[in-house]
C-alpha cells in the first residue's frame, strides 16, 4: 500500500499540472484577435436565449434535430437563413422573431461561418491517428 | 443531529429519494423528447425540442448528482462511524438545491435557458447550486476530521467535491466577454469544464460503489490497496487531461487534442485490467447475485467496459472525425450516465433505502423483471442509437450528400428503434424505482411501529435468495 506521503506527492503533482495548464489555457486562448462586431455579439446572445444548441450543432457540437450550422452562412447564404428564422419550419417553431434579431442572428452565424470549417470531409487524416484541418 | 443509516428518513436518504423522483420524471421527458424524432414537430407550440430536451438533460443530471450526493453523505458516516457534522447544513443545502432545482425545470418551461450545450441553465439559477455544493464540502470536510491513512474512496469523494466546483464555476466564465466573444475560444473553456465536471461525479459514484463492494465482500482490503490508488491516479489524470477529446473538430491550440489523445490511451490500461479480471468478475457476480444492490454493480461492470472500449475508440482522432455530430456520441453518454452512472446509484440506492418499516417481499419479483428489461432494452436502445450514428457517419462522409431532412427520414428506422427500446427502459425503471419511493415515502407518512424488519442480511434484505 503506498504511504500518504507518495499519494499527497502524486496528487500534488497532477493538481498543479492542471493549475498551470488551465491557466495557461486562459491567458493564451487560442484566438487572440477576435473583433467581434455588436450584432453578432447581440446574435449570440439570442442564440442562447431561445437555445438554438439544442436541436442545432456548431463544429458537431449540440443538438441532432436540426443541421449543424457552422458553415451554413458561406454554404446557403443570409437570405436563405432569414427566410427560416422568419417562419420557423414543420419542425423548427416560428420564434416570432423581430428583423432586428434575425440581422443579429445572421451576423453570428456569418462570424461562426468565419472562424474555420466544420465539414469532416476536408480533414486530413494521418497513420499516427491524428487529424489535420 | 443526522441519524446513522437506519429506518428513519433521513436528509441523507432524502438526497437519494428526490433523485429517484428526478430520475422517474427526466426518463418521461426523454421519451417525449424520442418521440419527437418519430414525429418530428410534435408538442412544437408548448413543449417543443428546445424545451424538452434541457428538461430531460437537467432532470436526469440532478438525479446522478443527487444520488451521488445521497451515497457519499450515508457510507461517509458509516465509514467515519460518527453522526455527520452538521444536520442543519445538510438540511439547507437539500432545501436549496430542491428549490433551484424547481426554478431550472420552471424556467425551462416557460422558454428561460441558459443555452449551453449541454447542460445548462440561467447563470443566476447556476449561484444557488454553487452555495449548496459549497455547503456539501464543508459538512464532508468537517465530518472526515481527519485525512490520514484513508482508503482510496475517500480521496475519490474529496476530489469529486471539489473538482466539481471548480469545473461548475468554470463553465460560466462564458458570462466575461473575453471567453465567449469568440467562438472557438468560448468552446475550448466549455468543453475543457464540462469534460471534467462529469469525471467529477464520476470520482464521487465510483468512490461509492468501492466503498459498497468492500461493505458486500465485508473486506476492506481494496480500498487500500496499490492498483486502487494506481486506477484513481489514472482516473484523476484523465479527468484533468483528457477532455480536448470532445473537440477535436473545433480550430482550437493542437497541443489540446495531442495532449487529450495521448492522455485518452491511458484508459486502455483500465480495459486491460476489466478483461483481465473477467473470469474473477465472473465467479464473483455469481456469489453475489442473490443482492440486487450487487446486481446493478455487476451490470454496471458490463456497461463500464462497452461504454470504455466506445469511448476509447472515440478518442482516436482518426475515428472520431467519423463518429463525432453523430448518435454514436449519444449511445457513448446514454452508456455512460445509465449502464454506468444510473445502474451504480440504483445500487447505492438499494442498500441505503432497504431499511424501512415495511417489506420489500412482495415487489422481488417485480425489482428482478425491471432489472432485466432496463438492461436488455438499454442494449437495444444502445445499439439503435449506434446504428443511427453509423448511417449518419456515412452521409457526413458522402461526397454527394442527400439533403439533411432526407438523410433524417432514412435514420427512422433506427429512432423508432430507441424510441421503443426507451418505452420498455422507461418502464423498467420505474417496476424499480416505484416501490423503492413507495415503501419510503408510506413509512414516513404512516409509519408501523409494530412492523419493524431487522437491516442489513436480514429477512428484509433485498435479494432474492
Amino acid at each position: 500500500m503506498p504511504s500518504d506521503k507518495q499519494k499527497i506527492t502524486v496528487a500534488v503533482l497532477l493538481l498543479v499540472s492542471f493549475l498551470s495548464y488551465s491557466f495557461y489555457i486562459y491567458t493564451s486562448l487560442p484566438v487572440k484577435e477576435s473583433p467581434v462586431s455588436n450584432k453578432a455579439s447581440e446574435g449570440k446572445q439570442l442564440w442562447q436565449q431561445y437555445n438554438c444548441n439544442a436541436c442545432h450543432q456548431v463544429y458537431g457540437l449540440g443538438g441532432y434535430l436540426g443541421p449543424d450550422l457552422t458553415n451554413v452562412y458561406s454554404k446557403r447564404g443570409a437570405n436563405y437563413i432569414s427566410s427560416f428564422l422568419k417562419s420557423g419550419t414543420a419542425i423548427m417553431p416560428n420564434f416570432h422573431l423581430s428583423d432586428s434579431e434575425i440581422e443579429s442572428l445572421t451576423a453570428y452565424l456569418q462570424n461562426i461561418d468565419s472562424s474555420g470549417k466544420a465539414d469532416p470531409r476536408t480533414f486530413k487524416i494521418h497513420f499516427d491517428g491524428t487529424i489535420e484541418q | 443531529m443526522e441519524p446513522l443509516n437506519n429506518k428513519q428518513l433521513t436528509t441523507s436518504k432524502l438526497f437519494l429519494v428526490a433523485g429517484l423522483l428526478l430520475l422517474a420524471v427526466g426518463i418521461l421527458f426523454g421519451l417525449i423528447g424520442a418521440l419527437q424524432y418519430i414525429m418530428p414537430g410534435l408538442f412544437k407550440k408548448y413543449l417543443s425540442f428546445e424545451r424538452i430536451r434541457p428538461l430531460h438533460v437537467s432532470s436526469v443530471v440532478f438525479w446522478i448528482i443527487f444520488g451521488a450526493m445521497g451515497g457519499v453523505l450515508t457510507y461517509l458516516q458509516e465509514h467515519t462511524g460518527k453522526k455527520i457534522y452538521s444536520a442543519v447544513l445538510l438540511k439547507i443545502q437539500f432545501i436549496i438545491f430542491c428549490l433551484s432545482i424547481l426554478a431550472i425545470l420552471v424556467s425551462y418551461s416557460i422558454g428561460i435557458f441558459g443555452g449551453r450545450e449541454y447542460w445548462e441553465f440561467h447563470p443566476l439559477l447556476a449561484l444557488p447550486i454553487a452555495i449548496g455544493w459549497v455547503l456539501f464540502l464543508v459538512n464532508f470536510i468537517k465530518s472526515m476530521g481527519s485525512f490520514r491513512k484513508q482508503p482510496v474512496y475517500v480521496w475519490m469523494w474529496l476530489t469529486g467535491v471539489i473538482f466539481f466546483l471548480f469545473t461548475f464555476a468554470e463553465s460560466y466564465l462564458w458570462v466575461f466577454p473575453y471567453f465567449r466573444n469568440n467562438v472557438v475560444n468560448d468552446m475550448t473553456i466549455q468543453w475543457k469544464s464540462y469534460g471534467s465536471m462529469v469525471g467529477s461525479w464520476n470520482m464521487l459514484i465510483y468512490g461509492c460503489s468501492i466503498f459498497l463492494m468492500d461493505k458486500i465482500s465485508k473486506t476492506k482490503t481494496y480500498g487500500h490497496s496499490t492498483i486502487a490508488f494506481v486506477l484513481y491516479f489514472t482516473g484523476l489524470f484523465n479527468l484533468m487531461f483528457n477532455w480536448g477529446h470532445h473537440i477535436y473538430t473545433l480550430p482550437t491550440h493542437a497541443y489540446v487534442k495531442h495532449i487529450s489523445y495521448a492522455v485518452s490511451m491511458t484508459e486502455l490500461f483500465i480495459l486491460g485490467r476489466i478483461i483481465y479480471l473477467w473470469r474473477a468478475s465472473l465467479s464473483t457476480a455469481k456469489k453475489h447475485f442473490y443482492s440486487f444492490s450487487y446486481r446493478f454493480l455487476a451490470a454496471a461492470d458490463v456497461w463500464i467496459f462497452l461504454t470504455l472500449l466506445l469511448a476509447i475508440c472515440m478518442s482516436i482522432p482518426a475515428i472520431n472525425v467519423y463518429t463525432h455530430g453523430t448518435h454514436i456520441t449519444v449511445a457513448h453518454t446514454m452508456g455512460a450516465t445509465i449502464g454506468i452512472n444510473s445502474f451504480l446509484l440504483l445500487a447505492f440506492g438499494f442498500d441505503i433505502l432497504h431499511d424501512t418499516c415495511r417489506t420489500f417481499e412482495p415487489y422481488k419479483k417485480m425489482f428482478t423483471t425491471g432489472y432485466w428489461l432496463t438492461n436488455i432494452s438499454l442494449f437495444t436502445f444502445w445499439i439503435s442509437l449506434i446504428g443511427a450514428g453509423v448511417m449518419k457517419a456515412h452521409w457526413q462522409m458522402s461526397i454527394s450528400q442527400v439533403p439533411f431532412s432526407s438523410m433524417m427520414e432514412q435514420l427512422k428506422p433506427f429512432f423508432i428503434g430507441f424510441f421503443i427500446s426507451g418505452c420498455f427502459l422507461v418502464t423498467g425503471f420505474l417496476m424499480i424505482i416505484y416501490p423503492l419511493l413507495k415503501n419510503q415515502l408510506a413509512c414516513y407518512f404512516n409509519p408501523k411501529p409494530g412492523q419493524i424488519y431487522p437491516a442489513y442480511h436480514s429477512s428484509n434484505r433485498l435479494s432474492v435468495k
